[in-house]
């Protein structure tokens, strides 16, 4: 029987301008409690400016097995690169 | 803090079987992606000997951290000054949050914290040996710095390239927290062995005591470590044993002589054509009886554990029913 | 020095001191792991403002080891065992709802040096004050255990409630030159905070009783001799000696 209390990925904002980034996970019974042991986990050496918790069984993430088919098409689009494209030497600032 | 390898020698390796059941094509891609020194992460395909070795060494790592805020933990109460009492207190901290990050990760593999935490309580899963002796003076809180934490800084440095992506990212994080343990050890050392007579003692004393324990956690020699092998393919070790050991020794000896302290062992002795220093043998009948569980405090922390983690069950089934009357009441409104 | 100042200083830091070292006695013991985390990172808020407030009156580190019971001025609260972690957070409750209301006051103080500790103080035990009101509705509205355990550790707890806001002969000048704080006009803002959590953790507000006092004058429990012999054995043992 699992009476863990559930548990919940915390993501920290290390400075103002910066998206939220993973950084482990804490186990909570409820959501402020998330927060307070986030906090307490992760932040304790001045690392965030903000925190998230999720519950981690609300993730979805993508299946190893179809890595293929969601990543590898993207390899041979090189013309959404600007290194794709063929400038005159002697223009500048594009 | 770090966790050796525990595995009875007299127990042979058993993988091999193992890996026969799995998929060959699966397996020849596995190893190629971890020969390449490629991440494997949670939803990868894993052959099950990889997923169990992890979870163990993982646990095992977790444990030691635990398990290991007890020793140091024993002296918070008595440090003797308010800023050794604050650095202690965040010191034995960090084991904790240490401890935290590595079950998360383990639990990346499909085993609850609280599968583990039953396994440590019931005897089935290991901790490092270096726990199960005593903190008997407060020279002791500076032998677990300088010589515990320094041994355990080697082993994990490694292991944050270490294959499985969540653990390695654990290490990241943990070493770079852990950078400050070894200082404030050899500090309180340092301060003892240039202290009055008593305070002198006391350093040397614990020395005596920490130096033979600390190059066991490295584990057992290579040709008795059964599964190093397969553990460095892995690459869920990236050094053996002995290696790690003579750096250690390495390193540590000229510390011992900066602040005048003597390392216990008649053997030592620098060894120029080694560039290395060559060091006596290690006790491995007293590494195993420890490992058996009959190191003098081994049943103390044991106690310790199994006290906490009871007495504060009714703390969280309170959480726990709390947050659902909680739901209860959200969606009645 | 002024007297009657270092005094003073030595009442709040000997408040946070003799909770922080409660407190640390937690470390490795917690009911989980996350709670190993937070108490010791209050216990660290406690003993850094501890230094703070103690520097202001002398040498900390004398004052923390080489004092005796007579010579310790914290409130009878912060001393009380921990006991369960429900008469823990049950003192960490009444007291860091106090505290906290006192470092707000405090950070207007004419002493500057009092101010600046408080204002960054303040910041930490509003965060502690967060989190015991949140653990007392947990266990207040958990289950019958939880329920029982939180009534009999408010039941101990409540006596001690009343020496936090005792003005004595020590404190009448500092207040009227708007150093110390007036404990008395905290009184009402600390009843109807704690009363709010009380009412969210479905709790009675335990029926007052005579409250016990003594601390700031050196009238102490039983415990704080224990306490002070732990924490003090080896400057004690070892006199002369630096660590």
């Amino acid at each position: 029987m699992n009476n863990d209390w559930p548990l919940w990925e915390v993501f920290v904002r290390a400075k103002h301008g910066l998206s939220h980034k993973h950084a482990g996970s804490v186990h909570a019974a409820d959501a402020r409690m998330a927060l307070e042991s986030a906090r307490d986990t992760y932040t304790r050496r001045m690392e965030g400016v903000s925190l998230w918790v999720v519950p981690s069984a609300q993730i979805v993430a993508s299946d190893p097995g179809e890595a293929a088919a969601l990543f590898e098409p993207a390899a041979d689009k090189v013309y959404r690169h600007p290194t794709f494209y063929v400038i005159p030497e002697h223009v500048k600032n594009i | 803090m770090y966790t050796t390898e525990l595995e009875d020698k007299n127990k042979k390796p058993a993988p091999r079987e193992v890996l026969v059941a799995e998929d060959p094509a699966k397996l020849v891609a596995f190893e190629a992606r971890v020969a390449a020194d490629e991440f494997i992460e949670p939803k990868d395909w894993m052959p099950a000997a990889y997923r169990k070795t992890l979870v163990r060494q993982m646990s095992q790592h977790a444990h030691s951290e635990i398990v290991g805020m007890l020793p140091e933990g024993n002296w918070i109460t008595r440090a003797p000054s308010l800023r050794r009492k604050a650095v202690l207190l965040a010191k034995v901290q960090d084991e904790g949050g240490h401890g935290l990050y590595l079950y998360a990760a383990a639990e990346t593999l499909g085993t609850s914290r609280e599968e583990m935490i039953e396994a440590l309580h019931s005897g089935r899963a290991k901790y490092s040996t270096i726990f199960n002796y005593p903190t008997l003076t407060w020279a002791d809180i500076g032998a677990i710095g300088w010589l515990v934490d320094g041994a355990a800084i080697l082993n994990q440095v490694p292991l944050q390239r270490t294959s499985y992506g969540p653990y390695a990212r654990a290490m990241v994080k943990i070493c770079k927290e852990e950078s400050f343990h070894q200082r404030q050890g050899f500090e309180i050392m340092t301060v003892l062995a240039g202290g009055s007579p008593e305070q002198r003692r006391m350093a040397q004393d614990a020395l005596d005591r920490w130096w033979w324990p600390s190059l066991m956690m490295f584990g057992p020699p290579d040709d008795n470590s059964p599964n190093t092998a397969q553990s460095i393919r892995w690459r869920i070790k990236r050094e053996t044993n002995d290696e790690l050991r003579q750096k250690f020794v390495d390193v540590t000896v000229p510390q011992a002589d900066a602040i005048g302290l003597k390392v216990p062992d008649p053997k030592l002795a620098w060894n120029e054509a080694r560039g290395s220093y060559d060091f006596g043998p290690v006790d491995w009948e007293e590494f195993y009886a420890v490992v058996r569980g009959e190191g003098l405090v081994a049943k103390d922390r044991m106690k310790a554990r199994v006290a906490a983690w009871e007495d504060g069950a009714w703390v969280r089934e309170a959480a726990t029913a709390h947050a659902a009357k909680h739901v209860v009441k959200a969606a009645a409104e | 020095m002024d007297r009657a100042l270092s005094d003073y200083a030595m009442r709040l830091g000997d408040d946070s001191l003799i909770l922080g070292q409660r407190l640390s006695e937690w470390c490795g013991h917690a009911p989980m792991l996350e709670l190993d985390l937070s108490l010791a990172n209050i216990g660290l808020d406690l003993v850094g403002q501890a230094t703070h407030f103690l520097m202001l009156a002398g040498d900390a580190d004398r004052l923390a080891f080489h004092r005796d019971v007579l010579d310790f001025k914290n409130c009878l609260l912060v001393e009380q065992p921990n006991g369960d972690f429900a008469q823990t957070i049950a003192r960490q409750f009444l007291f860091s709802n106090w505290q906290e209301l006192q470092l707000r006051e405090l950070s207007g103080s004419a002493n500057e040096t009092l101010a600046s500790i408080a204002a960054k103080a303040v910041k930490e035990v509003s965060y502690h004050a967060r989190f015991a009101n949140e653990w007392v509705v947990r266990l207040g509205d958990g289950t019958d255990e939880s329920r029982a355990r939180m009534v009999q550790a408010l039941e101990w707890m409540w006596r001690f409630g009343d020496e936090l806001f005792d003005v004595d002969a020590q404190l009448d000048p500092l207040i009227a030159e708007r150093i110390a704080v007036d404990p008395r006009e905290l009184r009402a803002e600390w009843e109807a905070r704690v009363t709010k959590t009380l009412a969210q953790a479905t709790l009675d507000v335990p029926v007052p009783r005579r409250g016990a006092r003594g601390g700031r004058m050196g009238h102490h429990s039983e415990h704080l001799g224990h306490l002070l012999a732990t924490m003090q054995f080896l400057p004690r043992a070892y006199p002369g000696t630096v660590w």
